[in-house]
């Protein structure tokens, strides 16, 4: 399920970034429309994560009935070391947001344009996504 | 990053005593994943009190017979 999140999180705001980044040089960036592909790849990471955190539990429950490797009531199951080690990403994955809050705060107080301020917490919060999966990918493989 | 519980345990030793006890098995007798028992048995993982006195009441042994501390050789 980490995989899930922290995979859709990158494809999505790499593909957000090169459409943005792309309409950069042709527009000045007071007229780049930049919201609704925003609330677009916002709506796709909730869903895209809901999809293939479902489609990960078939395909592993599957996977794992066939190998007998474990059995499908094994892998949905949630122990004290799944929430520990989620805590845990999810601490580091709140102080980097908190950064990048301060960033986008800077970017507040100096005027900067909306554009850069909206895409400046979108970027913080997927920069946090991805150092939480990380973490907890870490946590798992080298235990903690 | 890799900080070893100082912990050992004997869980390995203990399942094979218990008629070669999977680890599949033990994970569900203690309501935990597979991965977290194999985490627990390798060291990468030092589990709650409660888990581990779950684990002990598996095998029928005090708490100290599955998991030591040892003595630091200074």
């Amino acid at each position: 399920m980490t995989w899930v999140s922290a995979v859709v999180s990158a494809i999505v705001a790499a593909v957000y970034f090169s459409v943005i980044l792309g309409r950069l040089g042709d527009v000045p960036v007071t007229e780049i429309a930049y919201q609704r592909p925003l609330l677009i790849a916002i709506g796709a990471v909730i869903v895209l994560t809901i999809v293939g955190s479902i489609a990960m539990g078939i395909g592993t429950g599957i996977s794992a009935e066939i190998t007998g490797n474990g059995s499908a009531e094994d892998i949905g199951r949630k122990d004290e070391r799944d929430v520990r080690i989620g805590r845990r990403g999810e601490l580091v994955g709140y102080y980097v947001a908190s950064i990048g809050m301060l960033g986008a705060f800077a970017l507040t107080l100096l005027e900067y344009d909306y554009f850069w301020i909206a895409n400046a917490l979108y970027l913080s919060f997927v920069v946090a996504a991805l150092v939480s999966s990380a973490v907890k990918l870490v946590a798992y493989r080298r235990g903690f | 990053m890799v900080r070893p519980t100082k912990v050992t345990n004997r869980i390995r030793a203990l399942r094979f005593a218990a008629d070669e006890m999977t680890q599949a098995e033990l994970a569900d007798r203690i309501g935990v994943t597979r991965q977290t028992v194999i985490a627990v048995e390798q060291g990468r993982y030092s589990p709650s009190r409660q888990m581990a006195f779950l684990i002990a009441r598996v095998f029928g042994v005090p708490l100290d017979e599955v998991f030591q501390y040892p003595e630091e050789a200074s």
